[in-house]
């Protein structure tokens, strides 16, 4: 029924199809796919269906459309040199690689990448943006629709140690989350123009979360995070619908399901959305789930936080109540996604593995050793999962075999 | 004879004239050209970039030119237009105009990464001839080809070095010195330099401004010190004296001794918390000109040039590079003076002690404004050279 809805939700939207992963932890951003048919013992190596190289640096996620696969990347000295790639889903082989210089500042911590923020599409282009600033739109053929240099348009739009918030594209409108302590704002962009449609004073704190598509009384908002709570807004208009003022947390973003709200904040908060103006109701707050750096995945009636240091918790999305704990082989930075009931996780060690959360405490059932660092959150389409480290992109998954040349 | 073949390239290239753009391009890349701020031109320059890249390898070199005098936004549109035409006439087996591309390439007039883009081709289509070319190139105005042109001759360094060819390699490393305007390439060579007995002066070498007039603590409870005005920032008057946040305050000199120029206010007023401070120094021009003040620093600061403000960040204690904000600004001829605003905030981690800065001219590549410059219109020089030299 869940999928159905999805289904019809997406189709009614845009052009974009039930296996696409359109954006930063997929269609719902939440990192639950309705996929039931991916490879779960990864340890063989067997489900490999390809490699591929990647230019430079980066820590955003691929994103998939239809046969389709977008990447963004960094290169030279001070990483001002953007990449945005495309390959084919098929066989990994590149289409077209398109490459822009940074407008605005490109200073990171060495962990950070100016390639950190996920792009997304809309089914009909892709919409990437960087640390930088700097957002570029492009046709599926590498078409170049609209560039805007937003930390050169205001030019405190920066941060010293790298901007990580992912872009989502609702209802025509690119919404793009820059807030950093010298200047901090939201802006609605035109999708096919790239003009302000709107520009929203944030709090002034850096932040690195992501917002949030959220179906709210048969119309869509973006939630956005922030140290001080959570705000609704209408896409369109830029106009607060509602907000939560009780803080949260400025580097995990919240996920979203059946209607409630996971919010990294206090450990973890549970809201249900209000109507316009109200404040929303809060279901639960709970020390026990405590996200680090991960944002936590919500799945069927269980919530799933994840430390830095690899404990993964399992609690009830009801009650916020701690039903397990499992340690897994750390540290992490990205966000684990989950197909069916099982989560898939990816240490900073390049460790993936494979968690089958139907088991009574849970349990990892496989691993499978990338050996590359990775800090990106995987992605899902059409029964396979892509990961990614700064130099290559992963199938796991169904395949053809990559063409020799 | 390959090696006769490039050296009568080269000089082909560096022969040869350029042509005009036909009518349709050179309307197209107008468009493109008018592209500015907050999208200003986006919908146009989406229709003209698909007629510049609908043609084939000609349309390439009316691109590059097209940079010439771009903004950023618009370097972006030409940047990705040229993509484009490469990839697909490569991809089909076209011949690309090499050697109207090589004329381009050595042609520095040109904007700098329009030749970048250029040389990458080349290094992708020739490899041997874009080495070949490199080591000509330690002084381009392409900060990238220059970079590469440093690492290639610190590579050789290294190799000297590596061989037991001291001297061999104390040159080449001065060399790469010389020309290098990467921070992190500064550091390396000047590394291997300290290894081989010859310590750089890393101060002079940059250019940090050394010698201020600094003024504090001023009140700073809840950062709201930084949108304050206090006198300073209305006169610079360095016999008057001031309510401070404790006490009078008076103007009083401050030399930095440290490796890499930073101001450090702790020095003078102690270790404080929720207090800022002014800073500010005489710059010599000799003539009205473009540069830019760059600064380093992880607190929250303001900057004056001659009493006109140029920046300003409200961050405390994220990170700090040289070089990490760069501001245009026009210098006047003779006597120029700079006023740095530095705010400390209330935290009390041990990675929120630093309240400082660090600042130097420079020009756009990043090549400092060195006393000699100043020298040269009979102005005392000891601004990079402290008293307190160690």
């Amino acid at each position: 029924m869940k999928t159905l809805c999805t289904i019809l939700w997406l189709a009614t939207l845009t052009c974009l199809s039930a296996t696409d992963w359109p954006q930063f932890r997929g269609p719902s951003c939440n990192g639950v796919s309705d996929e039931t048919d991916l490879p779960t013992m990864l340890g063989s190596g067997q489900h490999l269906a390809w490699k591929t190289d990647l230019p430079g640096r980066g820590l955003s996620s691929p994103i998939i459309i239809g046969d389709k696969i977008f990447v963004t990347s960094c290169s030279g000295p001070k990483q001002q040199r953007l990449h945005v790639l495309c390959f084919n889903a098929s066989n990994g082989a590149k289409l077209w690689e398109r490459q822009f210089w940074a407008t605005g500042r490109t200073m990171c911590q060495p962990k950070m990448s100016v390639a950190a923020p996920t792009p997304a599409s809309d089914g009909e282009r892709i919409v990437a943006t960087f640390s930088s600033n700097d957002i570029v739109c492009l046709d599926f053929d590498g078409n170049l629709l609209w560039f805007r240099g937003l930390a050169r348009d205001y030019p405190n739009a920066s941060n010293s140690v790298g901007m990580s918030s992912s872009l989502v594209v609702v209802n025509g409108i690119v919404v793009a989350q820059v807030e950093s302590e010298s200047e901090a704002f939201t802006a609605g962009l035109d999708v096919h123009t790239g003009l302000n449609r709107w520009k929203l004073a944030r709090p002034r704190k850096a932040n690195w979360t992501s917002p949030v598509v959220l179906k709210s009384g048969g119309r869509e908002l973006v939630a956005l995070q922030s140290s001080k709570g959570v705000s609704a807004i209408d896409p369109a208009t830029g106009t607060t619908i509602w907000q939560y003022d009780e803080g949260g947390s400025s580097i995990p973003s919240m996920a979203s399901s059946d209607g409630t709200m996971f919010v990294p904040a206090h450990g973890l908060t549970a809201l249900r959305p209000a109507a316009s103006g109200e404040k929303p109701k809060q279901l639960w707050q709970s020390s026990q789930l405590r996200p680090g750096t991960a944002s936590p995945v919500v799945v069927g009636q269980k919530v799933f936080a994840l430390n830095d240091a690899g404990i993964l918790t399992c609690g009830d999305a009801a009650t916020g109540n701690r039903l397990w704990q499992l340690r897994l082989k750390g540290p992490f930075s990205s966000t684990p996604v989950a197909a069916g009931h099982f989560l898939y996780c990816v240490s900073e060690k390049g460790l993936a593995q494979v968690v089958d959360i139907s088991k009574a405490e849970g349990e990892v059932i496989s691993e499978l050793d990338l050996q590359e660092t990775i800090l990106s959150t995987p992605s899902i389409s059409s029964g396979a999962i892509y990961f990614r480290s700064d130099a290559r992109l992963w199938k796991i998954g169904k395949s053809a075999p990559k063409p020799s040349a | 004879m390959k090696k006769h073949f490039r050296q009568l390239l080269l000089a082909f290239w560096a022969g040869t004239a350029a042509a005009s753009p036909p009518p349709e391009l050179a309307s197209a890349l107008e468009v493109i050209r008018a592209v500015g701020p907050e999208g200003r031109g986006n919908s146009e320059a989406s229709a003209s970039w698909k007629k510049l890249t609908a043609g084939n390898a000609n349309g390439l070199l009316p691109v590059l030119e097209g940079m010439d005098g771009a903004n950023d936004y618009a370097l972006n549109w030409l940047r990705a237009a040229a993509d484009t035409i490469v990839s697909r006439e490569v991809s089909t087996g076209a011949i690309l105009p090499m050697n109207e591309l090589g004329k381009f390439l050595l042609d520095t007039r040109h904007h700098p990464r329009a030749r970048r883009l250029v040389f990458e081709l080349l290094a992708r289509l020739d490899p041997p001839t874009a080495n070949q070319l490199l080591s000509g190139m330690l002084n381009d105005p392409s900060l990238e080809i220059r970079h590469d042109a440093v690492e290639q001759l610190e590579q050789q360094a290294s190799h000297s070095l590596a061989a037991g060819n001291k001297s061999g390699a104390s040159l080449l490393f001065q060399q790469a010195l010389a020309s290098a305007r990467d921070v992190k390439q500064i550091d390396s060579i000047a590394k291997n330099l300290e290894t081989l007995g010859q310590p750089v002066d890393l101060r002079k070498l940059f250019g940090f401004l050394l010698q201020w007039k600094v003024i504090g603590p001023f009140d700073n409870t809840g950062q709201k010190g930084f949108e304050k005005v206090y006198p300073p920032e209305q006169k610079i008057d360095f016999s008057a004296e001031y309510d401070g946040k404790a006490g009078k305050v008076r103007w009083r000199d401050y030399t930095s001794a440290h490796k890499y120029g930073m101001i450090d206010m702790n020095q003078p007023f102690g270790k404080l918390k929720e207090v800022t401070a002014y800073a500010t120094t005489d710059f010599f021009s000799d003539r009205a000109q473009t540069v830019e003040l760059r600064l380093g620093g992880k607190n929250s600061w303001k900057v004056w040039l001659n009493g006109k403000y140029l920046f300003g960040r409200d961050e405390y204690h994220f990170d700090a590079e040289i070089d990490q904000y760069s501001m245009p600004a026009e210098l006047q001829a003779g006597r120029n003076a700079i006023l740095v605003k530095v705010c400390q905030n209330e935290q009390t981690e041990n990675w929120t002690t630093e309240w400082e800065f660090q600042l130097r001219v420079t020009d756009s590549l990043g090549t400092p404004f060195l006393p000699a410059a100043m020298a040269a219109i009979g102005v005392n020089t000891s601004n990079t050279e402290p008293a307190n030299h160690p």
